[in-house]
């Protein structure tokens, strides 16, 4: 019944093996996806994005930073003594599309929160040889236009659809929570209620204007800072 | 469908197709080939069970092995390697690093690579710091200080950030903010000048005086020295965080800027931090 001759000539037996053939390695790959929740282990600390760090997350994607900067420490100890702690995958889980990159033209960025001072990030994103003269990463100057961010509670809500836990009060409010963060003498007590270790700030040096550079300097500095490695292990951290 | 035959040139089989009287050949992969590729078949069965390849969570194979752990063995065999050294790093001062030879030289090499990963983004692969308010480390200007205990202090807290109460912290300021006229502020910026004999326009800079020994003096010193412990600078050098011309100065007495350095206690080895220390210390300007 199996001969190539048989088959060969009998479209629905053809139809029938093709489709066992190829569901097999479908289920393969499909079906792990239903059940990845379980695989990331969670951790304290990490939460969904803000308002002001999505919208810096969204500049990230559009002008391809990827390409040139990973975000994913490895597990290697030449790794670990440059960028600290590996990265987990709990970092990354409200990440639509993650940003782990495989091309590093750049250094890793997943641990850069911090690191530098907001006045360095916008200098150097202005113009990276200003401040680092081996470096060769194009400028951004461009970056310092106002942010338009009228439809941010919708990527917000677009988010929630694929699994980030953004409640309906943080997308009712996350106009105001953008322009809370982007200026340090507004009253934040809402927004930090809604989100924790959040960081206000005239990101760009100037909080009269919300501009991209407010956003994507807002995103770089809480790139890997929400789980506190300085204090505990990520082993004394999981959940569950 | 034809019958599979034997093509006499070649004497292979051929498939058993016809196509308008062509023939196409069943030539058999290299035997080496296919015993390869069943073998790394087999290999990847045996994988399977020794290592960890099921996607659940806490899957592990019968050889209990994980990349964490993996790692985890690596770090602490080198962190033992060390360790004898970076203990003495550790409890010995900055000065104590600095006068003995052999502590020295670790403490320069270390220093060396710690400060390429984690200061010269922002000082300079060098030290020589970058206009924008990045400053030099190797010169002898210090804003908060360049003796061994103030760079530690410097380095352990950082300097005006959020997250460590150490930090070194000042304010300068903004004095377009209703403090000083617009002609004030050029009178003033005149008086600057001329601390380094540079001012073009004595009779502004005669009247800046005494608007700075009322405004200014107080943090930047009668004499426009600076102080140290305020993290005012020395204004009478030719060493400018943020430029040296005029409106460079207008601008920074209207509109200042203050620098942000992190606080590294948290990230680093006190070790680390010694080490970084007395390599600062050694760039040219410790005191």
């Amino acid at each position: 019944m199996f001969k190539h001759s048989t088959i060969e000539k009998n479209l629905i037996l053809m139809g029938v093996l093709i489709l066992i053939t190829v569901s097999i390695g479908g289920l393969a790959q499909i079906v792990p996806l239903f059940v990845v929740e379980t695989t990331i282990e969670r951790v304290q600390g990490v939460r969904p994005y803000t308002p002001l760090e999505l919208a810096g997350r969204n500049i990230y994607v559009r002008e391809g930073c990827y390409n040139c900067h990973s975000q994913q420490v490895r597990p290697f100890r030449d790794e670990l003594e440059r960028y600290g702690h590996y990265s987990l995958a709990a970092e990354s889980m409200y990440d639509h599309p993650f940003q782990w990159g495989s091309k590093r033209t750049g250094p890793d960025v997943a641990r850069v929160g911090g690191r530098y001072s907001d006045d360095w990030h916008a200098q150097h994103l202005r113009s990276p040889r200003a401040v680092v003269p081996e470096s060769i990463m194009p400028a951004y100057s461009f970056l310092d236009r106002p942010l338009a961010y009228a439809d941010i509670s919708s990527h917000l809500r677009a988010l929630r659809t694929t699994g980030v836990p953004y409640t309906d009060e943080m997308i009712a409010n996350a106009r105001a929570d953008l322009e809370a963060q982007a200026n340090p003498e507004a009253d934040a007590t809402a927004f930090a209620a809604r989100y924790a270790n959040a960081r206000q700030g005239a990101f760009d040096g100037n909080a009269a204007v919300v501009t991209e550079m407010d956003a994507l300097v807002a995103y770089l500095q809480m790139l890997g800072t929400l789980v506190r490695f300085r204090d505990v292990t990520p082993e004394q951290l999981r959940q569950q | 469908m034809a019958q599979v035959e034997k093509d006499s040139l070649t004497g292979t089989d051929t498939t058993g197709h016809e196509w308008d009287g062509l023939k196409e050949l069943n030539t058999p992969l290299p035997k080496w080939w296919l015993y390869v590729f069943f073998a790394c078949i087999a290999f990847s069965a045996v994988w399977v069970v020794l290592y960890p390849a099921i996607p659940l969570q806490g899957a592990t194979g019968t050889t209990g092995w994980t990349a964490r752990g993996a790692i985890g063995g690596i770090v602490e065999a080198e962190r033992a390697r060390q360790e004898p050294m970076l203990a003495r790093l550790r409890s010995a001062t900055p000065a104590a690093i600095a006068a003995n030879p052999e502590l020295r030289a670790f403490a320069l090499a270390g220093g060396r690579g710690a400060f390429a990963i984690n200061c010269a983004g922002c000082h300079g692969a060098g030290g020589q710091g970058a206009q924008g308010g990045f400053p030099s480390l190797a010169d002898d200007e210090w804003i908060w200080g360049g003796s061994m205990e103030a760079i530690q202090a410097t380095i352990q807290h950082g300097i005006r950030n959020a997250e460590d109460d150490a930090a070194r912290t000042s304010m300068m300021p903004r004095f377009a903010d209703g403090v000083l006229t617009p002609v004030q502020i050029n009178d003033v910026a005149e008086h600057v000048l001329s601390l380094a004999n540079r001012s073009t326009d004595a009779a502004a800079a005669g009247r800046g005086a005494t608007v700075f020994a009322e405004n200014c003096a107080a943090c930047h010193g009668e004499q426009g020295r600076g102080n140290r412990d305020l993290g005012a600078p020395n204004l009478t050098d030719q060493i400018w965080l943020y430029g040296s011309d005029k409106a460079s100065l207008v601008r920074n007495i209207g509109y200042p800027r203050a620098g942000v350095m992190p606080a590294w206690a948290g990230r680093l080895d006190p070790a680390t931090v010694n080490m970084l220390t007395v390599y600062v210390h050694a760039l040219g300007g410790g005191e």
